[in-house]
């Protein structure tokens, strides 16, 4: 789907648990996620916690969105 | 004397759980465990299953190393002479640590590795050049078939013995070259394949072309407080209900909901249909998998400019590549009339 989005030229950022998944499909922006049954929680935090750690991946991926790339890149930390 | 082999399976195989136990940890047991056995009675004596390792998929992709590393020591226990994993059909995270764990055991105790799954599993790309594959159905259903193909290949491997070309030997190909002779010249061969073809016959090309279709990245968003934010999700995110009865796996379509008028996904309002992992964490709040609520704050202090009123969802386990390109390519048009200058697409 990463790639079917992104052949339109609008730029997709994928975030996901299982990052060498992600690069053999082919997704160009790649932020790791926390789990695979919650990638973007963590249950055992308390809900304001959670919300910030949430929150800190989506901005990942907004930085991603916003930076120019020509390869395959993975943001992290 | 029979060869001995260990043999690679994950919680659903060994009879554990299905994903509320993918967190299982890796254990050691002697003997065969499910499929195993099987595998055993098609050995015929020549080989033989002393030990299983077991361990959850969401465990092993969660924690890479410290996964290959226990299991490593469990798999050296047993002194094995060959080691199996799978078949992984086409469960993706199974397919990622069968081939992740045969790469590593035949790195490190230098005997031969061969797993097993279907042509779709992203375990094969990751590892054909690595790993003999064995190509298998894309379920379980398809068990007893892969049972007798990987079985004879295992042996072969394990003997020493010419595994043919990967259509002989029923193999995913790994883009090695063999030297050896033929009784044909080349421009024979050559114009007996073009003369099939052009009958419309069927013919094996000598020299496969490999398949490039990667996509050029989308520019980079210049404005972010201007830009017009699009969800997409694998995850399997769906209005309480699953109002359009979206498959647990091996989906069909997609849905598209509007969420022009949502702030947060709660319990009461949204659930996944995704039949691949535990669902309990999400059901709670789905937010853990398609952040909404985070979006709806972050347009709310101008992060964004705003957040597209629908988000469009499938469930990405066992989907084939064809209908996920295909659901893709449709609503991706809506992207492109409503003016979206960027998606997030997220999976489990």
């Amino acid at each position: 789907m990463v790639k079917a989005i992104e052949a339109t030229g609008i730029p997709v950022v994928h975030i996901c648990t299982v990052v060498p998944i992600s690069l053999t499909v082919g997704a160009n922006r790649i932020v790791p996620a926390i789990a695979i049954p919650y990638p973007l929680g963590n249950p055992a935090l308390e809900a304001g916690e959670e919300k910030k750690l949430r929150r800190s991946i989506v901005e990942k991926a907004l930085v991603a969105l916003e930076t120019e790339v020509d390869d395959q890149t993975v943001f992290e930390g | 004397m029979s060869i001995k082999v260990v043999h690679y399976i994950n919680q659903f195989f060994a009879g554990i759980g299905g994903e509320e136990k993918a967190d299982y940890k890796p254990e050691a047991r002697d003997g065969v465990v499910g499929p195993g056995m099987a595998l055993n009675a098609a050995f015929n004596g020549e080989m033989e299953i002393v030990g299983t390792v077991i361990c959850g998929d969401s465990y092993f992709n969660e924690n890479l190393e410290e996964a290959k590393a226990a299991i490593l020591e469990m798999v050296k226990k047993y002194e094995p002479e060959m080691f199996i994993a799978g078949p992984a059909f086409n469960a993706g995270r199974y397919g990622a640590a069968c081939g992740a764990i045969c790469k590593h055991v035949q790195e490190e105790l230098n005997i031969p590795v061969v797993t097993a799954m279907y042509e779709e599993n992203p375990g094969v790309d990751m590892f054909r050049k690595d790993l003999y594959i064995v190509q298998t159905g894309n379920s379980a259903a398809a068990m007893r078939k892969a049972v007798p193909a990987l079985s004879k290949l295992a042996l072969k491997i394990a003997k020493g013995e010419d595994v043919g070309t990967p259509v002989e030997g029923g193999y995913h190909a790994r883009g090695l070259r063999k030297n050896l002779f033929v009784e044909k010249i080349g421009a024979q061969r050559a114009v007996e394949m073009l003369t099939a073809k052009l009958g419309g016959q069927e013919f094996e090309t000598e020299y496969p072309m490999p398949v490039f279709d990667n996509v050029a990245p989308g520019a980079a968003v210049k404005d972010m407080s201007k830009a017009k934010i699009a969800l997409v999700t694998s995850g399997g995110i769906v209005p309480k209900n699953n109002p359009d009865h979206i498959e647990s796996s091996s989906a069909s379509k997609y849905g598209k909901y509007d969420i022009s008028n949502v702030a947060d996904l709660t319990e009461a309002t949204y659930e996944t249909a995704h039949g691949g992992f535990d669902p309990v964490y999400c059901n709670v709040d789905s937010d853990r998998v398609l952040p909404v609520d985070v979006l709806r704050d972050m347009e709310k202090e101008g992060r964004i400019g705003s957040l597209y009123e629908y988000f469009y969802s499938t469930t990405g386990n066992g989907t084939s590549v064809k209908n996920s390109k295909a659901f893709a390519t449709e609503f991706a048009q809506d992207f492109v009339n409503d003016g979206v200058d960027a998606v997030i697409l997220t999976s489990t």
